[in-house]
């Protein structure tokens, strides 16, 4: 039977944070990515004949700074992620590394 | 027209935000959408919406965390989603929030049912307020943050809070009333 006081305590248990899959990081990644390749498009359709009107000049400054803030977020998501992977790598390896041991051993009992 | 350094440290800025805060926006999606799927795409458009407007955000913010910011972006994004399908959430919320909240062996059973019944009753709550309790239990943000994500004072968020923990209890209070006394 729930006591009626204790529903903040209750709330706190139930609306516990959710953890993000791992796989979310890629995603933004990718998004982050195609943020930047969209600016760099829209720079690439640049006319110069629009820019005679000040009136576009804003557009393509937009662009540099959308594609130029998405890019180095980029490089540092990525540097994180290839840290956590390196991080993992480790202790793959010293897995790996037991488990080399754990089968020569084995071999030499074997023999 | 910003410099390298600038940009350096714009880059370092977002990358922290993110970071500090991709568990809280994934929660609110989650709780806010009741799927992992579609709290994925709403997690990632809220950063990507995020990048966009960092700069003027940042200096705007004048200091303050951006924390709310951040949702209240969420926050939209997940009001478009259900208008856009006009359908209630495809998967009951105690699923996440029950497997992952810590109990005692001898009072999983009963903890379990007890936290459905809480999460079912907040799931009947009117959406601001729903929204509230989310904010503080499941994001542990304070009154001025709640504030500032759903664009109210903070003597407002106050009673909106109070008023949700109120429906809750007197839901749960309701539900909890033997059957037997319907008849009698």
């Amino acid at each position: 039977m729930t006591e009626l006081g204790d529903v903040e305590t209750l709330l706190r248990l139930a609306l516990v944070p959710v953890e993000p899959p791992e796989a979310l990081g890629d995603r933004l990644e990718r998004g982050l990515s195609e943020l930047a390749d969209a600016a760099a498009g829209e720079l690439a359709d640049w006319e110069l004949s629009t820019m005679r009107d000040p009136r576009n000049w804003g557009r393509p400054v937009a662009a540099v700074l959308v594609g130029g803030t998405a890019a180095g977020v980029l490089v540092l998501v990525r540097a994180r992620q290839q840290q956590r992977k390196r991080e993992l790598t480790g202790v793959r390896a010293l897995q790996r590394g037991v488990r080399d041991v754990a089968g020569d051993l084995r071999k030499r009992m074997n023999r | 027209m910003r410099d390298g350094a600038d940009k350096q440290r714009l880059d370092r800025d977002f990358t922290e935000l993110y970071s500090a805060h991709l568990r809280d926006v994934y929660s609110y999606a989650y709780y806010r959408i009741g799927n992992h799927h579609d709290a994925e795409d709403l997690t990632e458009q809220t950063f990507l919406q995020a990048y966009r407007h960092f700069e003027r955000a940042q200096r705007e913010s004048a200091g303050r965390p951006l924390r709310p910011w951040l949702i209240r972006i969420a926050h939209n994004l997940a009001a478009n989603y259900h208008r856009d399908r006009s359908r209630r959430p495809q998967t009951r919320l105690e699923d996440a929030a029950v497997v992952s909240a810590p109990h005692d062996t001898e009072d999983l059973v009963e903890g379990r049912q007890e936290l459905q019944e809480v999460l079912e009753g907040v799931t009947r709550l009117p959406e601001d307020r729903r929204e509230a309790l989310i904010m503080r239990f499941a994001l542990g943000m304070d009154n001025r943050e709640i504030a500032r994500a759903l664009g109210r004072s903070e003597g407002a968020t106050k009673v909106l809070i109070h008023r949700a923990i109120r429906q809750l209890e007197q839901g749960l209070a309701h539900e909890q009333q033997p059957v037997g006394n319907a008849d009698d």
